[in-house]
């Protein structure tokens, strides 16, 4: 996983406006045709996914507004399944004939030639996770343009020693309809914003960056919310830049560590999360796999994946098989109890989705995926728990991570960390990485903090060459011991 | 305009799998099309990029089938300049009307943009005047169908799973085609079509190590022609090998020692270190390179190239993203940083000349990017670079740890701890750190043995003596 700062990367959208959709057009009696095409060769179940995406990016550069971007992608993925395996195709043109030759390819995983029973879809009713009070999309481009250039001033106003600023507005908005052949029908708006301000400062020869950036399923309203006005992000970037200018080198080896409320929820995602997935536990393939039931972390541990928060960027109405979004326990005090599900994976365990089937885009089979998840609070004081190591480090911001699904080895790169000497934060270190395995540094987690944040950044999740926008969290927490990658070493 | 003029109504070939095949032809007349309604939609200026694009991925896991993914796209991606404002769009509606539109949308959009004298387009001397043939379409992987594919998937994986019964499990055997075809077009004075196809073949096997840890690995094959591919059995076996050696993996203690990257590691060192050789970091105060042309960046046994220009080669191009001719560029030589690659953009901004280095995809205007980029070779056979009394030789590396604007440098790391000249036994969950710039200077020995499966490309190289975090 990674967190976005600076140019935006998805392709640049359109010009078709999002309020006129060609999903419009769709009625439940072409979808049947499509899916009865689809399971013409005898497959089990089929899915349709159709997908209109547009965006639009604004980039500030040296003051300037240099190109502004607009794009769309429409298309459809048709799936079908035939016992484990998955057939795949998808078209950008919506005309029947090739939506049928799309649904025919993805039907060529099947070849038993048994008919289709009759389908026919109703549906699903869904919650409003999302609520936007000022679309972005409504707004002119100018008032957008207008966010950038005050992140651009209070970034330069914040030190001299900023000789950079970049600042970004990307918006998306990403309509979806999934029909079922077992029936659903659901039809979602998925909005997103994301606001991205980097900032380089100089001195001495010595040049470092800093990034602030905020991002949720939000209109315009989001730079009303705490601490994501464009002035804070611009403010919060200058001041990680020039904080690291004094930075020095980070210790190499195993050390207490102190992780700091918000970010550094990544540790849950990498630790925990991708292993807790189904696709790799019904494969085998995660080291979590068949350790249901059983002790897998400190019994100060609850790990939650909920993709219910309101506006929360990895939240969802629906997921991209039909299933409603959903808030599921992973880990109770410790205690695996439950993996997040896809519906292929759903099927192998014999339980209900859990409403994680996501996917990059309609070019994309769906796969179990995370939505936001983050570690439940504990009761002690922040306070306390950094005064508690005597030689330490504190991890507050990171730039992302990774974890490898069979052996639960994960690393993640900090961008703000502080040695800890006798209880009290010291010196700002240089860039580095923890280095850990994720069953055993959730084993040793050995206080838990009552402050629990939800980090506002622009996270995105990688898997299988597909992104998806996610959530993360924590509370401040301590882990016994982790091994600290820097170039110093300690004694 | 160098391009020929087409029949629009010229149906495209079609795949022997019933699929229409992409068409560079189509490709580079939907391109000049777009630019003529740019044009009269009051562009001063425009450039198009049309890709199109079949993709084949078919996966065999444990001897059954699990995907087969079969699919075509279309895109096309717009720059428009009006009164130095510049837009970039990106549709995949073809419709004339839907094409007509999106000009005059674009057009209207670039008022947003504020005036940037150094966004124009290419002066029209520097714009390439041929297209030359690099060899990148091969007829024979068109004949490669579904079920050939399985086939080779699952004969792939079975060597894997039947070399030794600690091989326990698997991620599966992925054969993967792409059929593609691309045009360019740009009222700077240039209109180029090309195609390419390209095929690749992973297998990754997983044992139990004797902790309760999983333990995966990987081996691939890729190629621009389907002879060029390794026979499936043989990659399923190394895959094999490779996951086996990795049983028993152990931290090893915190200490500086010399470390020896094997070209799957190397090869994100060597993009890392290109990625900060960029024009476009340069002018944007991004690189700690910046101000070291001239002067000494790495060992003077490091030359690294960045080649369009290769006969077959996986990131080859004939001409860059926009329209300018493709050249090899020399990024080191003897340790020496020689130039930063730049864009007609990061050129101006720099007072510098295009190196024709400008990438550009569908969704986003040009920038700054690499074709083949290339650490070339030593006279080090690759077994005498890992003969080290002790050391360690990384085959893996993880995670996003290497800061461009400072130069800090640390990922996770995995491979064999060195004694006295062998490789006494793996090594997991450590990491590898130092600056990169003493990193690049503490090059010691660089092998023989180029690896260029794909488009960045490098031997075996060891670097004198970096920190290792461990226990």
């Amino acid at each position: 996983m990674s967190a976005g700062g600076g140019i935006p990367t998805t392709p640049k959208a359109s010009m078709v406006s999002p309020t006129s959709s060609p999903l419009d057009g769709i009625d439940a009696a072409l979808a049947e045709r499509l899916l009865s095409a689809a399971l013409g060769s005898g497959g089990n179940y089929a899915d349709l996914y159709f997908e209109h995406r547009a965006g639009a990016d604004y980039v500030l550069e040296d003051g300037r507004v240099r190109t502004v971007g607009r794009g769309v992608t429409l298309g459809l993925g048709v799936r079908v399944l035939r016992g484990d395996a998955t057939g795949y195709a998808y078209t950008e043109e919506l005309a029947e004939d090739r939506m049928l030759a799309a649904a025919r390819t993805a039907g060529q995983i099947a070849s038993s030639g048994d008919a289709p029973g009759p389908i026919a879809v109703r549906p699903v009713p869904l919650a409003d996770r999302y609520p936007v009070s000022e679309p972005s999309f409504a707004r002119a481009g100018v008032d957008k343009i207008a966010l950038l250039r005050r992140a651009d001033v209070a970034a330069r106003a914040a030190d001299p020693r900023i000789v950079r600023v970049e600042a970004s507005l990307a918006e998306e908005l990403r309509e979806m309809l999934v029909v079922t052949s077992d029936g659903h029908l659901a039809r979602d708006s998925q909005p997103m914003i994301r606001f991205g301000v980097s900032a380089v400062a100089e001195e001495g020869g010595e040049r470092q960056v800093g990034r602030s950036g905020g991002a949720g399923r939000f209109g315009m309203e989001i730079f009303a919310r705490p601490g994501q006005s464009p002035e804070e992000h611009g403010r919060e970037a200058a001041r990680l830049a020039i904080g690291m200018l004094h930075a020095v080198e980070a210790p190499a080896g195993p050390m207490e560590v102190v992780l700091g409320a918000g970010e550094s929820g990544i540790l849950l995602h990498e630790a925990v999360g991708h292993g807790l997935e189904a696709d790799f536990n019904r494969k085998k393939t995660s080291n979590y796999a068949g350790q249901m039931g059983q002790s897998v972390a400190s019994p100060l541990c609850t790990v939650v994946d909920d993709g219910t928060i309101k506006n929360e960027r990895g939240s969802i109405n629906v997921d991209d098989e039909g299933n409603v979004g959903q808030r599921n326990v992973l880990i109770e005090n410790g205690v695996l109890v439950g993996y997040m599900q896809d519906r292929l994976s759903a099927k192998h365990f014999g339980i209900a989705p859990s409403g994680n089937g996501r996917r990059q885009s309609f070019r994309h089979e769906p796969l179990p995926r995370m939505t936001n998840t983050f570690l439940a609070p504990g009761t002690d004081d922040p306070e306390d728990i950094i005064k508690s190591v005597t030689r330490g480090l504190y991890a507050k911001r990171f730039s992302g991570g990774q974890v490898n699904i069979s052996n639960g080895d994960f690393v993640f790169a900090l961008t703000e960390s502080y040695l800890i000497e006798d209880g009290k934060l010291t010196a700002p270190l240089k860039g580095t990485n923890l280095i850990g395995n994720g069953p055993d540094v959730l084993r040793k987690v050995t206080m838990l903090g009552g402050d629990f944040e939800l980090s506002q950044g622009t996270w995105t999740c990688g898997k299988d060459g597909q992104s998806v926008p996610v959530g993360i969290g924590t509370p401040t927490m301590k882990i016994a011991e982790i091994t600290v990658g820097g170039t110093k070493t300690v004694r | 305009m160098t391009g020929p003029i087409l029949d629009a109504r010229t149906p495209g070939p079609v795949a022997p799998t019933g699929r229409r095949l992409p068409d560079p032809k189509q490709c580079q007349r939907f391109a000049e099309q777009m630019l003529r309604l740019a044009v009269k939609a009051g562009a001063d200026g425009a450039e198009v990029l049309v890709r199109d694009g079949n993709e084949l991925q078919v996966k065999v896991r444990l001897g059954e089938t699990e995907l087969i993914k079969e699919a075509g796209s279309r895109a096309l991606g717009l720059r428009v300049i009006k009164q130095q404002r510049a837009a970039v769009t990106y549709t995949s509606d073809f419709s004339p009307a839907g094409l007509e539109r999106f000009a005059r949308d674009s057009v209207d959009l670039a008022a947003l943009a504020e005036p940037d004298p150094e966004g124009a387009l290419p002066a029209r001397e520097e714009m390439a005047r041929t297209v030359a043939d690099l060899d990148l379409w091969d007829e024979a992987v068109l004949s490669i169908d579904v079920a050939e594919g399985l086939r080779r998937a699952r004969v792939g994986e079975a060597a894997a799973l039947k070399l030794d019964k600690r091989v326990t499990n698997s991620d599966g055997a992925v054969f993967g085609r792409t059929v593609g075809a691309s045009a360019f077009a740009t009222s700077a004075g240039f209109s180029g079509a090309v195609r390419g196809t390209h095929v690749s073949f992973a297998v990754e096997p997983i044992c139990d190590d004797a902790d309760g840890k999983k333990r995966n690995g990987v081996y691939w094959t890729a190629s621009r022609f389907a002879s060029g591919l390794a026979d499936p059995e043989v990659v399923g076996l190394e895959a094999a090998r490779r996951t086996l050696a990795k049983l028993g993996s152990r931290k090893i203690p915190t200490g500086a020692a010399p470390i020896v990257f094997s070209p799957d590691a190397g090869r994100s060192l060597v993009g890392q270190l290109a990625g900060v050789m960029s024009g476009g970091a340069l002018w944007r105060r991004s690189t700690y390179l910046a101000g070291r042309e001239g002067t000494a960046v790495a060992s003077p046994l490091c030359e690294i190239l960045d080649d369009p220009l290769i006969p077959r080669g996986p990131g080859s191009r004939a001409f860059d993203g926009e329209g300018l001719p493709s050249r090899t560029n020399v990024l080191v030589s003897g340790g020496i940083l020689r130039t930063f690659l730049c864009d007609v953009y990061a050129a101006r901004k720099l007072g510098r000349r295009s190196t024709g280095s400008a990438a550009r995809a569908v969704g986003g205007g040009p920038h700054v990017g690499f074709s083949n980029l290339i650490l070339r070779p030593g006279r080090t056979p690759a077994a005498e670079v890992e003969r080290l009394d002790r050391g360690l030789y990384v085959t893996d590396l993880m995670g996003f740890g290497f800061n461009g604007v400072s130069g800090d440098y640390s990922q996770g790391a995995a491979g064999f701890w060195i004694e006295r000249g062998e490789r006494a036994f793996p090594v997991g969950e450590i990491t590898v750190s130092a600056s990169f710039d003493d990193l690049w200077k503490r090059v010691d020995a660089v092998g023989d043995d180029l690896d260029a499966r794909s488009s960045v490309q490098c031997p075996t190289f060891r670097v004198s003596e970096m920190m290792i975090a461990g226990t």
